[in-house]
């Protein structure tokens, strides 16, 4: 019965998303008031027939429901209820559901916090969400039912994919979603403009905040995706150009050029066709993302689900979707014009740099994920591409927008000089430099990279202190705390994300440089050094767990004979799916990891074994990637709580309101 | 051309490209990216000598097999996938059109016999690979994977994963009747 409410209401669902998604809009067009006043309930209300139908899933899975196909396939009455409630959106047909459920939420939030919007605008952007939902929908009850039923029922499920079964997986894809869905607001926003034909500073300021909620949450997400593959896969990487990863850092990267370019759109008026195609863009990469998911055009250790008939759905709705709106573009973006000019020095020049070099990078992405599909639709072969590639084509890329960083945000607007910026950041440039070519001596050991990336980090530490330094002794008023209070918070957001950045390369230059991996065959009781730490492997004992039996290995860290730490990492195979999975142990410390994992038994069988293959890894700072991408999200979080996107909204459509009445 | 075609088209640039992506997809979407052609493909198979499971004191070699076309089926009783694909290898078993022969992989002896007591034994003979180096020199990365070998022992066909009935029937089957000639 639960079931077939969730599958009712995601029907119900459906048609109020197509009320949304035609009615608003074409009052829009005709100037009716009534018609355009129904986007905002019904996007309310499609949220809650949505969260219904989640509701219903989720209870599915907790009370163990294997007549659910989805549940029988994906659950298991052994797995812990944290695990069975993780396990909704674990599966294709629920991470689509889940995507609705956001999209259905973003909506909601739209509707509530866009009270200060014109109405027509309002409507056509919930207009807009509306008609994508109706497309996510229709695929789910068409092509993806999360709700269709067993005949007769399974008894006993399949089991959660123990990869899933980690906290990590938890909270993954809902943050990833979050990011991928908030970004589909930027594009209701700018397709509601291209279509009303206005796009102003006032529309800009509108976006910005939207979508950098989305980028932080994108952030957020893509850094646990990475955590969780670093410490679940066994082999201490954290990020592997996979064409899943890759699909979720191609919109990261054209949202982070959106944010920007969204910023010079709104204070000077400029870029205003590229941020259109920024937020188009955006958009339509997390939807590329998920075809390439789920219809399996792609191979790649995370495409659970492929069914040739969803990939020709979303094909056709990506076709829809994403070429209508790029159609519209091209209709209509010639009439929004391109904005104020500039000076080649100045700070719309660098943040034109900044997105191109990011839509560069985006491309190159695109190109190194999708290549082996064009070679293989022109019958060239089947190649994948691999890390090489993209790490032969990234590092050059960003290099010089993360050195840009620095100086972009000191920059005037308009025009800037360039004696003046040099002795701006003169010290900075001599301290980081001076300190990035001195530092890796004291780690350890000197290589051009290592002190090329650190003077990157130090660069942007750097920078972002002086640039601090010079707003508060710039303001005249008060004591410091006062000074530090008069600047609003998206600045210090900003200050915040480009810190993390710094933080990132930081981490990424020194596991690199210095991290050291050792896959090494141990008896019972044997010790081996790596770096200064001396590691014993004392053997493993057997241990159950919920629904796995588990391999607990023991092993003790010592440095200078002293006990630093006792490490168990696990080798487990789960019982419904005989499934096997290395659990790493990570001691983890300010300046870097001690990295365990078990690999295989050597002479007999699991815990009778007399020896282990043991992979033993140091990973200097590793955790300031993560560390950098929470500061980045961070950074967003602390710029959308900015004053002025409530207050000021409020009054300049006050005066627009104002003028309009005078007319 | 008129100034305002010429804008016209610059701003349709992003769909010309899109639409071209769409193109690529499209065709890409008919294919099966999982169809990896392996390297030993046409090569010839790599030699083993190996202790044969049931009587350890014998022994088989890729040079007995000469003259013969044979299935390397690997296996091991760890392996859950292959109790997917061990009916079907029953049935081909019992039909006598081309012998396989099973590569115990990274495997207990003991726990190999126990398990094909219980499940039933489709291979004319299966030898023992416990450290998994032959493995190693067939390319083997996921337990099971079948190699097609010929008359003059080399690699024809490679099937990574368990045996369909569709691979069966479409590839393997025809593959055999056509190297048996």
């Amino acid at each position: 019965m639960i079931p077939e409410l969730g599958h009712f209401a995601l029907i119900v669902a459906l048609l109020v998303a197509a009320t949304q998604g035609i009615v608003p809009m074409l009052g829009a067009a005709r100037n009716h008031r009534r018609m355009m006043a129904l986007a905002r309930p019904a996007a309310r209300m499609q949220f809650v027939l949505v969260a219904i139908a989640f509701a219903c899933l989720a209870w599915s899975f907790a009370s163990n429901d294997f007549s659910v196909q989805n549940v029988a396939s994906n659950s298991n009455s052994e797995l812990p209820l944290h695990y069975r409630i993780a396990a909704t959106w674990g599966s294709h047909e629920g991470s689509l559901l889940l995507w609705a459920l956001m999209l259905a939420g973003w909506s909601c939030a739209v509707s509530v916090f866009s009270r200060n919007l014109p109405d027509a605008l309002a409507a056509r952007v919930l207009s807009v969400m509306g008609l994508v939902s109706v497309g996510f929908l229709l695929f789910l009850l068409f092509t993806s039912n999360p709700f269709a039923r067993l005949l007769p029922p399974a008894p006993e499920g399949r089991d959660l994919n123990p990869l899933l079964q980690d906290p990590g997986m938890v909270f993954h894809p809902p943050l990833l979603y979050m990011g991928y869905v908030g970004f589909s607001v930027a594009f209701a926003f700018a397709l509601a403009a291209l279509i009303g034909g206005r796009l102003d500073a006032t529309w800009a300021r509108w976006s910005r905040p939207w979508t950098t909620v989305a980028w932080a949450f994108l952030t957020t997400g893509i850094a646990l995706g990475s955590g969780w593959a670093y410490y679940t896969l066994g082999w201490g990487g954290w990020w592997f150009w996979d064409p899943v990863e890759n699909a979720s850092f191609m919109p990261w990267l054209t949202g982070t050029a959106l944010i920007h370019s969204l910023a010079v759109t709104e204070k000077r008026g400029a870029f205003r066709s590229w941020t259109v195609l920024l937020a188009i863009l955006a958009f339509s990469l997390s939807l590329l993302g998920t075809f390439l998911v789920r219809s399996g055009v792609i191979t790649s250790v995370h495409a659970f689900a492929t069914d040739p008939a969803r990939g020709v759905f979303i094909l056709a709705f990506l076709a829809i979707v994403i070429g209508g709106s790029l159609a519209l573009f091209a209709w209509r973006a010639a009439s929004v014009g391109l904005g104020g000019s500039f000076a080649l020095v100045s700070r719309e020049s660098m943040l034109l740099a900044n997105n191109v070099v990011l839509v560069v990078a985006m491309a190159s992405v695109l190109l190194g994920t999708l290549y082996p599909l064009f070679l293989d639709a022109l019958d060239l072969g089947k190649i994948s591409v691999g890390p090489p590639y993209f790490d032969a084509v990234f590092y050059p890329l960003l290099a010089p927008a993360v050195f840009l960083m620095g100086v972009g945000p000191i920059t005037r607007w308009n025009r800037a000089a360039v004696p003046e910026l040099a002795a701006r950041l003169k010290w900075a440039l001599a301290v980081a430099l001076v300190s990035a070519l001195l530092l890796p001596f004291v780690l350890g050991r000197w290589s051009p990279l290592i002190a090329f990336g650190l003077f990157l980090a130090l660069w942007l530490f750097a920078s972002t202190a002086v640039n601090l330094w010079q707003r508060i002794k710039g303001s005249h008023r008060g004591g410091l705390w006062a000074r530090l209070a008069a600047n609003p918070a998206s600045y210090y957001g900003m200050l915040l994300a480009h810190f993390g950045v710094g933080l990132f390369i930081v981490g990424v230059t020194l596991v690199k440089g210095y991290e050291i991996e050792r896959d090494v065959r141990l008896d019972v009781g044997q010790r081996v050094a790596v770096g200064p730490y001396e590691f014993a492997f004392l053997g493993v004992t057997p241990a159950p767990g919920p629904n796995y039996r588990a391999l607990v290995g023991t092993v003790e860290v010592r440095r200078d004979g002293q006990l630093v730490e006792t490490l168990h990492p696990e080798k487990r195979v789960y019982n419904a799916s005989g499934q096997t999975m290395t659990i790493a142990a990570i001691d983890t410390a300010f300046s870097g990891d001690r990295y365990v994992s078990l690999g295989e038994p050597v002479g007999g069988d699991g815990a009778t074994a007399g020896a282990w293959g043991v992979r033993i890894y140091l990973k200097p700072f590793v955790d300031w990637i993560w560390l950098g991408a929470f500061v980045m999200a961070l950074g967003g979080f602390v710029a959308i709580s900015d004053r002025r996107y409530r207050l000021a909204v409020r009054r300049r459509l006050g005066a627009l309101a104002g003028a309009a009445a005078g007319e | 051309m008129t100034g305002s075609s010429t804008k016209l088209l610059r701003w349709s640039i992003p769909l010309a490209v899109f639409v071209v992506l769409l193109a690529f997809l499209w065709v890409g979407l008919g294919r099966d990216p999982r169809e990896v052609p392996s390297p030993l493909i046409g090569k010839p198979a790599p030699a083993f000598q190996l202790v044969q499971l049931h009587d350890p004191g014998k022994t088989l070699a890729t040079s007995d097999l000469k003259g013969k076309v044979w299935l390397l089926n690997v296996w091991a009783s760890w392996c859950v996938s292959c109790r997917v694909e061990h009916p079907l290898l029953l049935q081909l078993a019992r039909t006598n059109v081309v012998p396989v022969y099973g590569l115990d992989y990274k495997d207990k002896a003991d726990d190999a016999l126990a398990w094909l007591a219980q499940h039933g034994n489709p291979y004319t003979a299966s030898i023992v690979d416990s450290d998994g180096k032959v493995g190693i020199d067939y390319g083997v990365y996921g337990v099971p994977e079948t190699f097609l070998i010929d008359k003059a022992g080399v690699v024809r066909y490679k099937q990574i994963g368990p045996l369909t009935v569709e691979a069966l029937q479409q590839k393997i089957l025809p593959l055999v009747r056509q190297l048996q000639q």
